[in-house]
């Protein structure tokens, strides 16, 4: 049993936390405020190799491991959710190819998402089908060597931006979840439309894109996996990526935690600080408590997806579910405990109980995870 | 990272749950019922080893570590509430302090005895007017020739009149509070030790708890653990191992709900509150599992653990406690009447909230460590 990171993932951290302070959180207040795209952040992680930890070396990354995944997105996400995106999309988006691509598909599109050269996106989502994703209606018809596409994809992280975009669509209607099929689009071959960009109340700085798809050819070697596996495949992909979410909503968490910690320690009233009311120690320990209990299931849920474990769609939704809601108590909790300040927008916090809530509904609504948990258990 | 139980966790893991429900799940309604102690499963435990699982070998134990002993407890836990504190406070609080504190002599003296279960342990710091102040204790202990005379009251003591030897902490002074405290190691055939008030609970129906009284009870020297003035640090390290323990037997009963709650629904036509409601206890109790295993393989580790030991213990029985109540909730009527499990369980998770350190305490104790 082995409760810590390894030497090089320590490594890793630590590069990260030092870029994370110097120039991510500076510029996280602003991209909240702005609502743009952080283009020089993905920049940033492009060039020191944050977009490659989501691949294993052999195709052009720098480790593959889930465990060094959701610690890169927690760290990000203490000081910026949306930033913190940038890895978990790359990440959700490279997920299809690595479980499902041939060797020749990976080897050809996975180096240019590892060098950050192109930013990946995965489309599930339309406007009639959320949770219940199988219903989806997009359309792919095979004419020859290639596939056409046609239909509108609603919610999708990164679209209007991506390099290269995983698209579920139908190619035969009649077998419902069983006709559905995974397919890479990349921009230059096989261009989309983002018709529309979403206002949102949280992770504002991330493009949130519908995607239309008008007679859109792809290759049939960009297919992924054979036709009608792609449902299967949405969720294996899932089951991978939901401990990710669970870790960006950790970051958000410990980042409301920590700044209202250093608040409250300064903060005096009745000529004292209020840390020294028992309401607020209280508060405390039971935020650092839910959190210390999110962060192991989060971690075990990643070591799972690493080491091929039993049971990994229920500890995968556990993760989620439980370390979204707990990010959702804290920095509600967080906002409380700077009162009015906490309120304002000066000051970050209100930001992060804003970013905290959309963790509770993708990936999965919360709703959907004890859908799932359930039916592991009573099966 | 690694979260899998090494194989010989595992095992010893089932060879408790194997004589847990052989031998004390088949009594424990009958237990809690007549508010009888567990004697065939504490013999059973006993015979198995049960009684000496974190003392070396050396010394009679089994010799295995943290990890292992909240194994032991959950799975008793899981069988029978009351049987897991009996063996817990034995073990974590009545016979730890001795292995880590103990002169040679001390060891030697009391460990084999208290390994195989001849004698029983128990822990006496709690008084009338001193439960989360422990530090305001008043049992006196006042040097008299090559020892010490003990005289106070101790209260809600975990088994009182069956523990052959207690742990019983005194004020030597004159320093007050902490500093003048010290550890006693009192067998109970002493002259003038008593039993006083003995208490009906809520739940752990099956563990005695009572008053000790302490009327001019001559200790030798020889008997004092650790130095003067030593004994408030002795009972905090016994606390922090038996947080762990604690921990384990909140496990142990939120399991037991959990797998009773699940039967129940698979056995009957369901709508998705009742499966919603079993998603949330499950996604709980799994968050508390990983928080005591940490606590353990800190403790084990030698790393400082006393925070972690906290968390665990007040996520662990607030967890329980809510579990217990929905696994309640889902049995309806059939749950609430007497004899049931599912009522049984909420009785015995009450006490875990509030013993060994209230979870209002632990959560004081969780935020000094988070402001220092």
């Amino acid at each position: 049993m082995d409760f810590d990171f390894s030497e090089d993932q320590v490594a890793i951290r630590e590069t990260i936390r030092e870029l994370v302070q110097d120039r991510v959180a500076p510029r996280a207040a602003e991209i909240d405020e702005k609502a743009e795209y952080p283009k020089d952040i993905e920049r940033l992680f492009a060039e020191n190799g944050i977009l490659g930890i989501p691949f294993p070396e052999e195709y052009g990354g720098i480790s593959g491991s889930s465990v060094t995944i959701c610690m890169g997105i927690e760290e990000i996400a203490k000081a910026c959710a949306t930033s913190s995106l940038i890895l978990a999309v790359q990440a959700l988006g490279s997920y299809p190819i690595l479980v499902a691509g041939s060797e020749e598909q990976k080897k050809r599109l996975c180096p240019p998402l590892a060098s950050g050269e192109k930013v990946a996106a995965y489309a599930l989502s339309e406007t009639g089908s959320g949770s219940d994703a199988a219903a989806m209606k997009t359309r792919a018809k095979r004419h020859g060597n290639e596939y056409v596409l046609n239909g509108t994809k609603q919610f999708i992280t990164g679209g209007s931006i991506a390099g290269t975009l995983v698209v579920f669509a139908q190619t035969d209607p009649e077998a419902n979840h069983k006709g559905i099929s995974a397919f890479v689009l990349e921009r230059d071959t096989s261009p989309w439309q983002a018709s529309k960009l979403e206002h949102k109340l949280g992770i504002r700085g991330s493009p949130t894109a519908q995607l239309v798809f008008e007679d859109v050819k792809v290759p049939a070697a960009n297919r992924l996996g054979e036709e009608g596996e792609g449902f299967k495949l949405a969720l294996a992909v899932l089951d991978r990526s939901r401990p990710g979410i669970g870790a960006q909503a950790l970051g958000i968490a410990e980042g409301a935690f920590d700044y209202a910690l250093n608040y409250a320690r300064e903060r005096k009233q009745f000529d004292q600080p209020i840390t020294s009311f028992q309401g607020i120690q209280f508060m405390f320990a039971d935020m650092a408590t839910q959190i210390e209990a999110a962060r192991h299931l989060v971690y075990m849920a990643a070591t799972k997806v690493d080491t091929k474990a039993a049971g990994l769609t229920k500890t995968a939704a556990m993760a989620k579910l439980f370390a979204s809601d707990m990010a959702m108590k804290v920095t509600t909790d967080c906002v409380q405990i700077l009162g009015g300040y906490g309120y304002i927008s000066d000051y970050p916090v209100e930001r992060m109980m804003r970013d905290a809530k959309i963790t509770q509904i993708y990936e999965g609504t919360n709703q959907i995870q004890r859908v799932v948990i359930a039916r592991a258990l009573l099966k | 990272m690694d979260f899998d139980l090494p194989p010989e966790h595992a095992s010893f893991r089932d060879a408790v749950r194997e004589l847990a429900q052989d031998v004390a799940l088949p009594v424990a309604a009958e237990v809690d019922r007549d508010h009888r102690f567990p004697e065939e499963a504490v013999s059973a435990a006993a015979e198995a080893g049960l009684m000496g699982v974190v003392i070396p070998r050396e010394y009679g134990g089994a010799g295995l570590d943290a990890l292992a002993f909240t194994l032991c407890i959950d799975e008793l836990a899981q069988a029978c509430a009351s049987t897991s504190v009996i063996i817990d406070v034995h073990t974590s609080v009545g016979s730890e302090p001795i292995l880590l504190f103990g002169t040679d002599e001390q060891k030697r003296r009391w460990l084999p005895r208290l390994a195989s279960g001849e004698l029983l342990g128990a822990f006496a710091l709690t008084e009338p007017a001193a439960g989360s102040d422990a530090a305001s204790l008043q049992t006196s202990a006042r040097r008299h020739g090559d020892g010490y005379v003990l005289n106070g009251t101790k209260v809600f003591i975990t088994n009182i009149g069956r523990a052959g030897l207690y742990v019983v902490f005194a004020r030597t002074g004159p320093e007050e509070r902490a500093a003048g405290v010290s550890a006693f190691l009192v067998p109970a055939e002493t002259p003038g030790v008593r039993i006083g008030q003995m208490f009906k609970k809520m739940g752990l129906n099956g563990s005695p708890t009572g008053e000790l009284v302490l009327e001019d009870v001559v200790v030798p020297v020889a008997n004092r653990l650790a130095a003067e003035g030593q004994g408030f640090t002795v009972a905090m390290r016994a606390l922090d191992s038996g947080r762990i323990g604690i921990s384990g037997q909140a496990l142990g009963i939120g399991q037991a709900a959990v797998d009773e709650a699940t039967a129940l629904l698979r056995a009957r036509s369901r709508e998705q509150g009742d499966d919603f409601t079993l998603a949330d206890m499950a996604t709980r109790l799994e968050s508390a599992r990983l928080l005591a295993y940490n606590a353990a393989w800190l403790c084990t580790a030698g790393r400082p653990f006393t925070r972690s030991a906290s968390i665990a213990k007040l996520h662990c029985t607030d967890t329980t406690m809510q579990v217990a109540l929905d696994a309640l909730q889902l049995a309806g009527e059939e749950g609430a009447v007497s004899g049931s499990r599912f009522e049984r369980h909420v009785r015995d998770a009450k006490a875990l909230q509030i013993y060994e350190g209230s979870n209002q305490v632990q959560r004081v104790v969780i935020a000094r460590d988070l402001f220092r």
